[in-house]
């Protein structure tokens, strides 16, 4: 009479991403170009990893960030370490 | 699967990050943050074993993973070990070469429950980089105090009151009991200067044999402070030399990140409301003094002071 050995719980990589946990926002950061000097340091930031630049231009330029909202769970870490305060937290309404 | 280096341009799809959103950790968390820089900074050809804890629970809810690379839970105490067995089945099937080995917890799996399983893997040789994440106490079950939790923090098995100032104990030297092992690397960093822990961990990785990196990860929840304010409280704690970030080398300490001018503890405890219990009550002068004692023994010891 052996014991049987079982496998052990397995899942597949990276499939988290079918919880959205945008939902749980109750501000919303909103980017704006102007001021934005592509530092980039929202992104390295971002503890969901909700925030990626933009293509570069014809130039090779850089142009920008964006949130992805699916994820943002509106921590606000963007916007109060932004060195030229190019966001701005907006209370999300239904 | 695509690399996601911090800098890459073009938007990233969720599911080809490393490490993917639509984990449960609280907004704001410095953890999880970390944990992402950490992955992206070991890239793709890394295998990861985890303690239980905050990190664990909210990145893997059954039947889903964050995690973009094998990743193996197996008890509270054990990724140190866990991680010494793959690391010898990969040299006993002669798949060792190109493979970044991480065991993985956070405070309390290191400091407390799991301290003698790393002891045991730093003894024995392995070429694994084991890192704690530290918030300072058991998040993941309720703010519990742990052997990190700093002295007079209020947790709650530790609550301040009329009588009492917090966790009266102070916070286990981590970094040295590790490097009093005699391993090539023990050190420290905060997640609040994301681009030098990016560098650190990589530098670590290429370090042979054991290594111990200690990284240092607010906690918005535990700690009662504004979601926003993670990174902000995270970088105090430095500047105010409560936690120093140092390298350890062969046992001698090689590199400090030395500061132009110290702030006082002050500007970091009035940021969280767990050290809050000290700026109310009638002698929390004293206790105040005696955290920036720990601060000063800090500067003197490792020569914070630029």
């Amino acid at each position: 009479m052996g014991m049987k050995l079982t496998e052990g719980a397995w899942v597949e990589p990276a499939t988290t991403i079918d919880t959205k946990t945008g939902a749980w926002r109750s501000f919303r950061p909103v980017w704006s170009p102007e001021k934005c000097i592509k530092c980039y340091l929202c992104i390295d930031l971002c503890p969901e990893g909700a925030i990626s630049a933009l293509p570069l231009d014809e130039d090779g330029k850089k142009t920008g960030i964006q949130v992805d909202y699916d994820y943002c769970k509106g921590c606000g870490i963007c916007d109060a370490e932004c060195p030229t305060q190019s966001y701005e937290m907006v209370p999300e309404e239904k | 699967m695509t690399q996601p280096g911090s800098l890459k341009e073009g938007f990233i799809e969720p599911g080809k990050r490393l490490f993917a959103p639509g984990h449960r950790g609280c907004a704001g968390c410095g953890e999880l943050l970390a944990a992402r820089l950490v992955l992206e900074a070991a890239g793709p050809n890394t295998i990861i074993t985890n303690n239980t804890g905050c990190l664990e629970v909210t990145t893997t809810p059954f039947p889903t993973s964050s995690w973009g690379v094998p990743w193996v839970h197996s008890l509270f105490e054990n990724a140190a070990a866990v991680a010494s067995g793959i690391e010898a089945a990969l040299i006993a099937t002669g798949k060792r070469e190109g493979i970044n080995i991480i065991a993985q917890g956070g405070d309390g799996s290191t400091f407390d429950i799991g301290i003698g399983l790393i002891s045991g893997m730093l003894e024995r040789g392995h070429d694994i980089l084991y890192i704690c994440y530290d918030n300072e106490a058991y998040m993941n079950t309720g703010i519990q105090r742990s052997g990190a939790t700093p002295t007079y923090a209020s947790t709650t098995t530790s609550p301040s009151g009329k009588i009492s100032w917090g966790n009266t104990r102070p916070k286990k030297p981590m970094p040295e009991i590790m490097a009093a092992h005699g391993i090539p690397y023990s050190g420290t960093a905060s997640v609040s200067y994301p681009r030098e822990l990016l560098r650190k961990v990589k530098k670590v990785l290429e370090i042979e044999g054991p290594k111990y990196l200690h990284i240092h990860v607010p906690c918005p929840t535990g700690w009662y402070c504004d979601t926003a304010e993670s990174i902000k409280v995270g970088k105090l704690a430095v500047e105010t030399a409560l936690f120093p970030i140092y390298d350890i080398e062969d046992g001698v300490v090689t590199n400090v990140k030395r500061l132009k001018e110290i702030k006082p503890v002050t500007e970091y405890l009035k940021t969280q409301r767990r050290f809050a219990h000290m700026f109310k009550k009638e002698g929390g002068d004293e206790i105040i003094s005696a955290i920036q004692a720990i601060a000063d023994k800090n500067v003197e010891r490792l020569g914070l002071k630029r």
